[in-house]
């Protein structure tokens, strides 16, 4: 098992080094650096006046040493400075991440349990017409994306009924402004994830020793707490841990959407400012939280799962 | 200004639409007279939730063949006096209604929603085969041979999908990145693999017979560097094949970000289909690698893989609405759903109708995929 997790932590560094390389040499390509200069000193500037203010600022160097340079900042803390909001990137970057922190957290309180239970209900009579109904419910929560049931919400929900607001604002949640953005993202996801868990769970109800415990006598609800519900939920996990490419993706429309400036919205406006330092550190902050649940979901699967874990 | 009744407007939309319901009911006709012989797509004849499926995705595939018929406007046509109107008002100079209303420079919405099914009925099914045959001539190998190659192509794949996608769109499709060389770069790699995919076919199944082997080279190689002169440096000599430098770029993009999970999916199943008692026989009889990979393995795995294809195109669908829907790539004029949802999502508390012909669009057809690949996976799995 040690070897298990010291393997995983190797390619999860080697994963993060190489990705993290990716988006400093995509960010700081030619164009972005010339925009950069001529907003950072002068617009009106000449074409060797704008080499010289790259030259002076170190972006000719070789990439590899300004990449070295970067990393060596970052991993002590130091991101740069952002040069659109005029402050260190550190004090941009945490409290965004914060509001998105809290708005994830809604969002998997919701999807987990809706979706497992879904995806049992539906998974434990295979066939059956809380089946059909359920996975075509499913069907169609995917097939929604978030910019199309964000907008039909707001129009429905907030023009028309006046229930909700159309606008969320971070740092002030209430009940009203918070529930469509949470529920736009919760609706988009819970499909994927039920659908996962019918499949596991329909897998598992057809196995041998489901049969066996039904044969037996025991009752078909206790069959399904006792025996089939502890298998059939492992591969959900790794589903649910492997949705948070995904669900940062969802995270940036709804944020982008309602106007809550989260570090979805802070990305997506960075990249559009051209603010290199802020862009880069919200690159490498997304890279490092997904690589983490992978490797959550790694070491979860194994721990849950004794085949992997002895093999 | 003159209105038009709700029942007029959809007497309209039905009407304009006579085209795309004769070629449906021709195709339909044709899927029930012959479903015997038609394998998995006369299956689907037992499976109404498939036929749903199958119904969207041809609405919109023939609304996108019969575009010039079904539309009542050019989709670029603006006009100053018929802004933002809600639906149903008529243009009192042309005498024809605006049935799902105008956007806010006066275009009309319905025709822009036709045609932009051009666009995406376009970029997306193109982009997936791109991807496919990336993912099928890297993934076979890999799965077949197994060894370093497949560890060091392993972990690139998982190194892209690692990657938040809309992070890879913000880095890869933006005006900076079009300055550089970077998607003709990227194009110039993946379109390389539907040669060398055609060139591996070819080869694995005549390589003994050289007299049919040389032609067949030749052609592929000629009509290969013909098509991608035009698609990656745009400099078809013929003048016939041509891309957009946005189109391309937002190609490249697409292709890169969804080709590692097709190669994850086609080495995962090579690796299950190799240990198959006809893939021994074959070895026994003396076919080659390559033989076996294709001829072999590949129809084999038809099943996963057609399922795994309607599911793709529809999420590439999103993901080229959600390009739209960020401002990247499209051009700011350009019909297609993503870009028109970004155009008129800031209207929605004047005109709550405005934003609807576009988001239901591109919601049904992506609806319309996922139901035909849940019809195709249950049919698949009954053979």
């Amino acid at each position: 098992m040690l070897v298990f997790i010291l393997k995983r932590l190797f390619t999860l560094f080697l994963t993060m080094l190489c990705l993290s390389f990716i988006v400093f040499s995509l960010v700081t390509i030619e164009p972005n650096l010339k925009k950069l200069a001529l907003n950072q000193a002068n617009m009106r500037m000449e074409e060797e006046a704008v080499q010289t203010w790259l030259e002076k600022n170190g972006y000719k160097r070789p990439l590899l040493v300004q990449y070295s340079e970067w990393l060596g900042n970052a991993l002590t803390g130091d991101f740069g400075y952002s040069t659109h909001f005029k402050k260190p990137v550190n004090d941009v970057v945490w409290p965004k991440l914060w509001h998105t922190g809290i708005l994830m957290f809604w969002v998997l309180i919701l999807t987990i349990p809706i979706s497992l239970l879904i995806g049992v209900i539906s998974g434990m009579r295979e066939g059956s017409k809380t089946d059909r109904a359920l996975s075509v419910f499913s069907i169609i929560t995917t097939s929604v994306p978030q910019y199309v049931s964000g907008i039909l919400f707001t129009i429905i929900l907030s023009s028309w009924l006046k229930l909700f607001k159309g606008v969320a604002k971070a740092g002030n949640i209430t009940f009203e402004n918070f529930t469509l953005p949470v529920l736009t993202i919760v609706l988009y996801d819970i499909g994927y994830i039920a659908r996962m868990t019918r499949a596991s769970m329909v897998e598992v109800m057809n196995a041998q020793y489901i049969r066996t415990a039904r044969l037996k006598g025991m009752s078909f609800i206790s069959v399904v707490f006792k025996h089939a519900l502890r298998n059939a939920l492992i591969a959900p996990f790794t589903v649910i841990m492997l949705q948070f490419p995904w669900l940062l993706t969802g995270v940036v429309i709804v944020e982008k959407l309602f106007n809550y400036k989260g570090f979805g919205f802070l990305l997506v406006s960075a990249a559009d400012q051209n603010d290199i330092d802020v862009t880069l550190a919200c690159g490498v902050v997304a890279v490092i939280l997904v690589l983490t649940t992978q490797l959550i979901s790694d070491i979860g699967y194994a721990f849950l799962n004794p085949r992997i874990r002895f093999s | 200004m003159e209105q038009i009744s709700s029942f007029e407007i959809w007497y309209t939309f039905f009407f304009q639409l006579s085209s795309v319901w004769i070629a449906l009911f021709i195709t339909f006709s044709a899927l029930f007279i012959w479903r015997k012989n038609l394998g998995v797509l006369g299956h689907l004849c037992n499976s109404p939730i498939g036929l749903v499926g199958l119904f969207i995705v041809l609405f919109w595939v023939f609304g996108a063949i019969f575009a010039d018929l079904v539309a009542l406007f050019e989709p670029f046509e603006q006009s100053g006096r018929y802004r933002r109107k809600p639906p149903g008002t008529i243009n009192a100079e042309l005498g024809i209604p605006y049935i799902f209303g105008t956007d806010t420079l006066g275009r009309d919405l319905f025709s822009r929603m036709i045609y932009g099914s051009q666009i995406v009925l376009l970029i997306a099914p193109a982009a997936c085969v791109v991807a496919y045959v990336v993912g099928i001539t890297l993934g076979l190998p890999s799965g077949y041979f197994g060894g370093r190659s497949d560890t060091i192509l392993s972990f690139l794949a998982n190194l892209v999908l690692a990657f938040p996608v809309i992070l890879l769109f913000y880095l890869l499709v933006a005006p900076g990145v079009r300055e550089t060389m970077l998607p003709n770069i990227m194009a110039g790699v993946f379109f390389l693999f539907p040669i060398a995919f055609a060139l591996m076919v070819v080869y694995s199944r005549f390589s003994e017979r050289l007299n049919v082997l040389i032609p067949s080279f030749i052609i592929i190689i000629l009509v290969g560097s013909w098509l991608y002169s035009g698609l990656v440096f745009n400099a078809d000599p013929l003048g016939l094949v041509q891309i957009d430098p946005n189109e391309l770029n937002i190609f490249a993009a697409v292709v890169f970000a969804s080709s590692p999970g097709v190669f994850r999916l086609v080495r995962g199943l090579t690796m299950d289909i190799k240990t198959r008692d006809y893939v021994a026989a074959a070895m026994t009889r003396g076919e080659g690698p390559f033989f076996i990979m294709i001829w072999e393995i590949l129809p084999n795995a038809r099943g996963p893989l057609i399922v795994d294809s309607c599911l793709r195109v529809g999420y590439v669908t999103i993901l080229l609405g959600t390009l739209g829907f960020f401002g990247l790539g499209m051009e700011p004029e350009s019909p297609d759903w993503g870009s028109m949802i970004n155009q008129t999502r800031s209207y929605i508390r004047l005109v709550p109708t405005i934003v609807l012909p576009a988001t239901l669009a591109l919601a049904s057809f992506v609806l319309g995929l996922n139901l035909l690949a849940d019809g195709l996976r249950e049919e698949s799995a009954k053979d």
